[in-house]
């Protein structure tokens, strides 16, 4: 058991997203939950395979796009109608209908500055190592290969184990991931 | 090739997969993609191409720079016409940079699968274009060193820009767009800078492509939010571009000059930068498959659905031209009637009619199947076209500005060698910086690539 | 302009070599260099900075000449004279720093001497205004005297005695005028000949006499170019002796002008615009008004003001002249031109039904019959003491002056001359070509000899005459000066200087008295000998202060005289006529550089001129349909356009065994074959400004065709090839726009609210802030309105616009460009002018005499300002009393504001367009109002400098700011009173009584800018007889 430390999880490569979400499926229902799948774009049904929720992304989004409109418009009011207020042109101090272009604009910045790092924060980017760059197949992972990794912090996790599923679901190569 | 899968040179999938060439699996599409950064050894003319493009850049600098010496009297404008060619190329350049955007989002969020091999230049000349454009406000500034009073910066003198200016509308929508465009071309970059980290031989290119990547994985959980955003930035980018446009046509719109002063110039303003945009993706579209060997990505397909979108956003334009007059006449404006006697038989009349010759009358032939697949004919009715529209521009700037309300101050306006200068300059920057595009990042969007091989691949089931 | 071969290192090179005492020296020797005179004669004025290709050179250029200048323009500062100049350790009376004073004091010009107050800041004269207690100006002036004060300034002129060229001191001259008179005095002045210009002022005719008396055999000269004999020798053709005529146009309903244009110029015009103006002054539709025929052959401010206009060639004047007498029964009898016959009969009538209370004016370059037919009518319509008197002249010697040149050319070339002492005239570049008076005086090579032994030329720069005199005094300005002159009706108009002289200049009576038994006599001292000397003015003493600080003797005008009309029209010999198919050219003085004195004014050279709006270069005048059948047109670049610059056909005119090349330039309403030559252009050497502008036109003007010469079209010939003109406003058609109100008499009785009938002002709900509160202007509503029935298009507020507000001068270049600087411009219309533009193609009856009208257009400091809206850093902004403020050091110059202006009154500084480096300029800048650099707009600001003055004032004393207490610059200069501002708040002001009237209208009112700036229709008078037809 004392390797077990030293060990991130197991991982299965696969040639098609289809074998990857029969494998993951099947890891699943063998009542593995810490699992992760690799692929070189997103493979359709492979989260609801893995049985992740609805994430924060559109939330965060959201936040951001209220921030940047409600603020952007007060900011104009505020420049224009209170802190230093001018004549110009005669046009009332707060010419609301003028000030609506910047606010939108601010919205869109807001929402899209929200919505790219919020994403990144969530997933934790950058990034520079990660355990499962330790397997040196891995580097496919980019570009025509599909992998499943079981990690070693699965209550359920029995490294022998965990390598008979994944030959049972064809999985090409296995491979152990180091933790280091 | 796995024996699992179908032939691809079967009727059908040919058929089902028009927007792929046949014969593709993930690794021959990451292959061509990721060679023409990685392997291939640069090609003499791209050298040729590259310098040239850099000293036209060149051009460019001394241009500005003899500006900030001597001050915009070395251009061509004066009193009445107070902008010449800085606003027409910046209006020419912002209207280009639509086409990125609006393929990346819009046909992402219409679900056109066809857009997938093009969007990643497509996004890339945006940037660039928006770049070009951005000079222009800058610099036809009397004095651009104090330019930075248009962003709301606390001075000490407690002064913030004047919001009401069509001009500040400018600053906030043209800088928005550019950040957007940035991050929606970036965040699309990500999963394929990893590809090139992971294959990439050289050690330097490892570790540069590594920290670009920022060490994407290909993780689904990743890939979840990564996909949401997507999603929300496409939602996001499809108002910001139409909104764009509108704001620099409230530049002229919501000034009191007749020409300027009309209410259908925000959406044929759009119509007409999506036009020239289109226009400017196929002029580089079509060098680029050629150069590079990548007629099964970029396919007749879309060459073909360009030229439609061409014409359809061509047409919108004429229907503009149309109404503009329309509404002037039917106005009874007196100032507005004149303006579109002037537009007919002004000084500047030829300008008019050349332009409806290459905005209007020329497209039509783009109604026939045979001229929509003759790719030369494609490729010059594109450069056909950013020359209308460049033309139109000049016509709405200048014309209007020639003859407005009184008559003694009316006057004429010819560009000097340094507007031209700064023109050709900025070409020459826009198709710099595209050659070190392709040369330095995937041109195609290797992971949407990939999974358009999967999906054709499960239709093929 | 060919870059010139010799760079500047070269030139620095040749000075640096020479000691700093050499310098001027230096500089002449290097003038005779040609390429050196090409550096210096650029395109550019020197105020002005030359196109972008070579301003290096001309920059490192002005470098060197400020080097040599600083000294005598900073040591100039000061009223104190030089050897006292030290910082103020005690301050002088009445002087609070950073406070403007004003002195009064006066300009000699022609006949005639200008009553004027100078403001003084920290003893630097830098604006010229107009004495109000002065008859000559009633407190306005016109563009001369505003323009003046640059000529004080002006870095070209001689700064002292040089001879042969070279560097010469003060008392070295007066030891060898000594020396001369010593030589002369044996021959009793045998050989000794003055030359001036006409003399005003009795100091100097004194000084003058007393040489005469001391020379008994010496003779005085005298040659005005611009001035002609014929009211001189008209005078005495109807009286038997020279009188002075002095018009009351205020007395008269009924004005007929045979070719004078006395409103807007010759002696008295800027009195006789302000009493003609307030016979135009319209309060309601019940009050009357005056009328003004004009006949002239080519359209001068006069005919433009006219009620009803006849284009006649300058010959048929006098035709016209005769007949009139004849139908006023005064005997003779003339055939007239088909055109004239219906006119001649509603005038005559007109006339007679208005005997007393008409006047008839003839021009100054008509013939002296003209003006004694004018003398006889005038008396048979009974308007002698009513509506004009006469008076002993005001000239101190009336005397033929193309007689007198005449004779002193003679007798130079007998070799009776040993001596000849030119003052203040040019006679080398004016006199008549025939005369030759250049080989007269000059070193003739191939004899190795002078015909006259010594030249003595006083001036204000080393000019064509000054080149080839031996001597060449630098003559002061009258800023530098104490003297007197007498106005026009002969009031004693006492001259004091506003600064010590800049450099080592002296006053034409220092330099004459040089040649006096008592040279050493200050001007001071001469002035109050002579006015103490003067029965008029008994007791200097007790009077001197109170004449200097009124800039006049009171009650010194002449006493109108009984003159006796010894002339009958009838023995008149037969009229001289030019054959029908010939084309008369005629000469006049340009309306901005006049006879050439003024050419290397750089305001005047770059105002646009009343009528043709053509600046930096004259151009010969042809009528249109004349145009049409000599095949001359214009071309619009494609640079500039319409505002700015047009190709002009180039024509060669081959007059009297001589020859110029001039540029071609059709003017509607210009009579049929006739060709206007304007005078004072083409200087060989007049300065860095003035320089090879335009042609010369005294090149063909001969002494027996002074005023007009004729000659068949074929002297005429197109050289093919074109010039570029500097056109300030080449579109003279209002295309149906209502820019201009105009109506008749009758209209406007009929339908007094006739200017705003076909406004289609936006009522004011119509507003996207619906229900908004408007900003108030509770305290003061500055507001300006303009009558645009007064206003003639004289110019003087352009000028003096750009003198208060420090406004740059641009140059030829950059005039083309359409990129002139001038804060308010004096639109030229052209009522029911058909063809767009003047090309003789598109010629069309409706040019033949079109109604001509002026409206000057400053900012308009509209309420819901359209500038403002767009700026994008809030540069141009309201003040809370509602003007349209422009903050220089914010603005960024994106030109916003200008593309989005409708009237087109903002200026952008495309360049660095101002001065930074001439000391002398430094001097002449009105210290409260900011110097603008490159990149920023500017416009009209209601002299908001005046309007802060009057505020600070108000606060201090707590009153209200009365109306009347801030006059603007273009306001106080303007001769008609055409131009007023106040509070409109102040329902009692000038300005709000003349808002509430009807014929107030609002320029392009429809875009709802509501302009502060508002304009008076203008209303004309024509007869009904000849509107009829």
């Amino acid at each position: 058991m004392h390797q077990r430390s030293h060990i991130y999880g197991i991982m299965g490569e696969f040639r098609e997203p289809q074998e990857l979400l029969h494998a993951v499926e099947k890891i699943r229902e063998a009542g593995y939950r810490r699992v992760n799948a690799y692929s070189p774009f997103p493979v359709e049904g492979l989260s609801e395979a893995l049985g992740l929720k609805r994430n924060m992304v559109p939330f965060i989004c959201l936040l951001g796009g209220l921030v940047g409109g409600v603020g952007g418009f007060f900011f104009q009011y505020w420049a224009a109608a209170i802190t230093y207020p001018q004549n110009i042109g005669g046009r009332p101090l707060n010419s609301w209908p003028a000030f609506i272009p910047v606010t939108f604009e601010m919205t869109i910045l807001g929402a899209s500055l929200a919505a790219v790092f919020g994403m990144l924060a969530l997933n934790k980017l950058p990034q520079p190592h990660h355990p499962v760059f330790n397997v040196h197949r891995f580097v496919h992972a980019t570009s025509d290969r599909f992998f499943v990794c079981i990690e070693a912090k699965d209550p359920k996790f029995h490294l022998p184990e965990c390598a008979r599923l994944l030959e049972q679901v064809h999985a090409r190569h296995i491979a152990e991931v180091s933790d280091d | 090739m796995s024996a699992s899968q179908p032939p691809f040179d079967s009727p059908e999938i040919r058929r089902l997969t028009p927007v792929l060439g046949p014969g593709h699996t993930y690794g021959s599409v990451t292959d061509k993609i990721s060679s023409i950064v990685l392997t291939r050894p640069t090609s003499l003319g791209w050298y040729i191409g590259f310098l040239i493009s850099f000293g036209l850049t060149g051009v460019l600098t001394v241009a500005i720079g003899w500006l900030v010496t001597k001050g915009v009297g070395i251009w061509g404008i004066n009193i009445p016409i107070g902008w010449g060619f800085a606003i027409v190329n910046f209006v020419w350049w912002i209207g280009i940079g639509h086409a990125g955007t609006l393929i990346s989002a819009i046909l992402f969020l219409l679900n056109q699968k066809w857009r997938t091999s093009i969007n990643r230049f497509a996004e890339a000349m945006t940037l660039f274009a928006v770049a070009c454009a951005g000079i222009f406000p800058l610099i036809h500034t009397g004095r651009p060193w104090m330019a930075f009073y248009m962003f709301p910066y606390p001075s000490t003198m407690g002064l913030w820009p004047q919001f009401r200016s069509p001009l500040i509308w400018d600053v906030f929508a043209v800088s928005t767009y550019g950040t957007v465009s940035l991050m929606f071309w970036f965040v699309g970059l990500i999963p394929d800078l990893a590809t090139l980290r992971d294959r990439a031989t050289e050690k330097h290119m490892k570790i540069i492509y590594g920290m670009l990547s920022m060490g994407w994985r290909g993780s689904a959980r990743h890939w979840h939010r990564y996909q949401s955003a997507y999603l929300l930035l496409a939602g996001l980018a499809t108002p910001l571009v139409l909104s764009v446009h509108t704001v620099v046509s409230f530049d002229f719109a919501i000034a009191i000059v007749p020409g300027w002063h009309t209410t259908v110039f925000p959406p044929y303003f759009v119509a007409g930068a999506i036009y020239s945009g289109f226009a400017m993706v196929l002029s580089i579209a079509i060098p680029l498959r050629k150069a590079y060997g990548l007629e099964d990505f970029i396919t007749m397909r879309h060459l073909d659905n360009m030229a439609k979108v061409m014409l359809a956003t061509g047409l919108i334009v004429a229907y503009g031209y149309f109404f503009e007059f329309f509404l002037s006449l039917y106005s009874g404006n007196k100032f507005d009637v004149f303006l579109v006697n002037q537009r007919l038989h002004g000084p500047y009349a030829p300008f008019y009619y050349s332009l409806i010759l290459c905005n209007i009358l020329l497209p039509q032939s783009l109604w026939s199947y045979k001229l929509r697949h003759n790719v030369p004919f494609l490729f010059i009715m594109s450069i056909i076209v950013n020359i209308g529209m460049w033309l139109e521009r000049f016509v709405i700037v200048v014309i209007s500005l020639t003859r407005d309300f009184t008559p003694s101050a009316w006057g004429r306006y010819t560009p000097t060698v340094w507007d031209w200068a700064t023109f050709i300059g900025t070409i020459g920057m826009f198709v710099m910086l595209l050659f070190l595009f392709v040369r330095v990042l995937p041109a195609i969007s290797i992971a949407e690539m990939s999974e358009l091989v999967s999906e054709t691949s499960e239709d093929g089931k | 302009m060919p870059r010139s071969s010799m760079d500047l290192a070269t030139v620095r090179a040749k000075l640096q070599s020479k000691t700093g005492k050499q310098y001027w020296r230096t500089l002449e020797e290097l003038a005779d260099n040609p390429e050196f005179a090409e550096l210096l004669h650029r395109e550019f004025p020197r105020q002005a900075p030359s196109e972008w290709d070579d301003s290096v050179d001309r920059r490192d250029f002005l470098k060197l000449m400020a080097a040599s200048l600083a000294f005598a323009g900073l040591a100039g500062c000061g009223r104190t004279s030089e050897q006292y100049i030290v910082p103020y350790v005690k301050q002088p009376d009445g002087m609070t720093l950073g406070k403007p004073q004003f002195y009064a004091t006066a300009m000699p010009f022609g006949a005639d001497a200008i009553g004027l107050l100078v403001e003084s800041h920290e003893g630097r004269p830098t604006k010229i205004e107009g004495n109000p207690d002065h008859p000559s100006s009633l407190g306005a002036t016109n563009v001369f005297a505003q323009a003046s004060v640059l000529n004080l300034y002006d870095p070209d002129r001689a700064q002292t005695v040089t001879k042969f060229g070279e560097i010469q001191t003060w008392s070295l001259f007066v030891e060898s005028a000594q020396a001369m008179a010593a030589a002369m005095k044996a021959s009793n002045g045998e050989g000794f000949r003055i030359l001036t210009g006409i003399i005003t002022s009795p100091t100097l005719a004194a000084q003058i006499q007393s040489l005469l008396t001391l020379f008994p055999k010496a003779k005085w000269h005298q040659w005005e170019p611009a001035l002609g004999d014929g009211t001189r020798e008209g005078a005495k053709l109807a009286f038997g002796s020279y009188l002075n005529t002095v018009y009351r146009p205020e007395k008269a309903e009924v004005i007929l002008s045979l070719d004078s244009d006395f409103l807007g110029s010759g002696p008295g015009h800027i009195r006789y615009a302000r009493e003609f103006s307030r016979r135009r002054k319209l309060n309601g539709p019940s009050d009357t008004m005056n009328r003004l025929y004009v006949a002239e052959p080519t359209p001068s401010v006069t005919g433009a003001t006219a009620d009803q206009r006849l284009p006649l060639r300058a010959t048929e004047i006098e035709l016209f002249a005769r007949a009139l007498a004849a139908k006023l029964g005064l005997g003779g009898s003339a055939t007239l031109p088909p055109a004239g016959e219906k006119w001649l009969e509603a005038v005559a009538k007109d006339l007679q039904s208005h005997k007393g209370a008409s006047l008839v004016v003839a021009g100054e370059q008509q013939p002296a019959e003209v003006h004694a037919l004018a003398h006889a009518m005038n008396a048979a319509l009974g308007n002698v003491g009513t509506t004009l008197y006469y008076t002993q002249p005001v000239e101190q010697r009336p005397v033929n002056h193309l007689d007198s040149l005449r004779g002193l050319c003679s007798d130079i070339y007998d070799g009776k001359v040993e001596t000849l002492l030119i003052v203040g005239v040019n006679p080398v570049y004016t006199a008549p070509h025939d005369f030759d008076f250049a080989s007269k005086i000059k070193f003739d090579l191939e004899k190795k000899s002078k015909r006259v032994k010594n030249t003595i030329y006083v001036g204000s720069h080393f000019d064509e005459t000054a080149e080839l005199c031996d001597w060449h005094v630098a003559e002061s300005h009258y800023l530098e000066t104490w003297g007197d002159a007498r106005s026009f009706d002969g009031t004693l108009s006492v001259i004091q200087p506003l600064i010590a002289p800049l450099y080592r200049t002296h006053s034409a009576r220092e330099a004459l008295a040089a040649f006096g038994d008592k040279p050493g006599t200050s001007d001071y001292d001469a002035l109050r000998a002579r006015l103490s000397a003067d029965e008029l003015t008994i007791g200097v003493d007790d009077n001197w202060r109170k004449w200097l600080n009124d800039g006049l003797v009171a009650g010194s005008a002449f006493a109108p005289v009984g003159a006796v009309l010894k002339f009958s029209p009838a023995s008149l010999p037969a009229a001289k006529t030019t054959p029908a198919t010939d084309i008369e050219f005629i000469f006049r003085p340009d309306p901005c550089v006049y006879d050439g004195r003024f050419a290397n004014n750089g305001w005047l050279q770059e105002l646009p001129k009343p009528v043709t709006k053509l600046t930096w270069d004259n151009a010969a005048l042809v009528s249109p349909k004349s145009a049409q059948t000599l095949e001359l047109a214009h071309h619009v670049a494609w640079r500039g356009g319409e505002h700015g610059k047009v190709y002009s056909n180039v024509i060669d005119i081959a007059l009297s065994e001589s020859k110029v090349t001039a540029a071609a330039w059709t003017v509607p309403g210009q009579a049929d074959g006739v060709v206007v030559l304007p005078l004072g252009y083409g200087r060989k050497k007049a300065g860095y400004t003035g320089t090879n502008k335009g042609f010369n036109a005294y090149a063909v003007r001969t002494s027996d065709a002074l005023w007009t010469a004729s000659a068949p079209a074929s002297v005429i010939k197109k050289t093919g090839e074109d010039y570029p003109l500097a056109c300030t406003q080449y579109h003279f058609n209002m295309e149906g726009r209502q820019i201009l109100a105009t109506g008749t008499l009758e209209e406007y009785r009929k339908s007094p609210n006739f200017a705003n009938e076909h406004a289609e002002l936006p009522p004011k709900e119509l507003s996207l802030y619906k229900g908004e509160a408007e900003f108030p202007y509770h305290r003061d509503k500055w507001a300006m309105a303009i009558d645009l029935n007064k206003c003639n298009g004289c110019n003087a507020c352009v000028v003096a616009c750009q003198s208060e507000n420090n406004i740059p001068v641009v140059g030829k270049d950059q005039v083309m460009r359409g990129r002139e600087m001038h804060w308010i411009r004096i639109d030229r219309y052209y009522e029911k002018a058909k063809s767009a533009t003047n090309d003789p193609s598109s010629y069309d009856e409706s040019l033949f005499n079109p109604p001509t009208f002026f409206q000057p257009v400053p900012c308009q400091q509209c309420e819901n300002a359209p500038c403002e809206q767009v700026c994008p850093v809030g540069a141009t902004l309201h003040s809370a009393e509602g003007l349209n403020d422009m903050t220089y050091n914010r603005c960024i110059g994106t030109r916003y504001c200008s593309n989005n202006c409708p009237y087109k009154v903002r200026r952008f500084n495309f360049l660095r367009f101002q001065d930074w480096e001439t000391p002398q300029l430094k001097l002449l800048r009105n210290p409260e109002v900011t110097v603008r650099s490159r990149g920023v707009m500017e416009k009209c600001t209601y002299c908001v400098q005046r309007i802060n003055n009057a505020r600070i004032e108000s606060e201090k004393y707590n009153a209200p700011i009365h109306d009347g207490a801030i006059v603007t610059a273009c306001e106080q200069a303007c001769p008609t009173e055409a131009i007023v501002f106040g509070n409109a708040n102040d329902p009692n002001s000038r300005v709000a009584q003349l808002k509430a009237q009807q014929r107030n209208y609002t320029l392009l009112g429809e875009l709802n800018a509501r302009p502060r700036t508002t304009y008076l229709a203008a209303v004309r008078n024509p007869n009904p007889e000849l509107e009829s037809a």
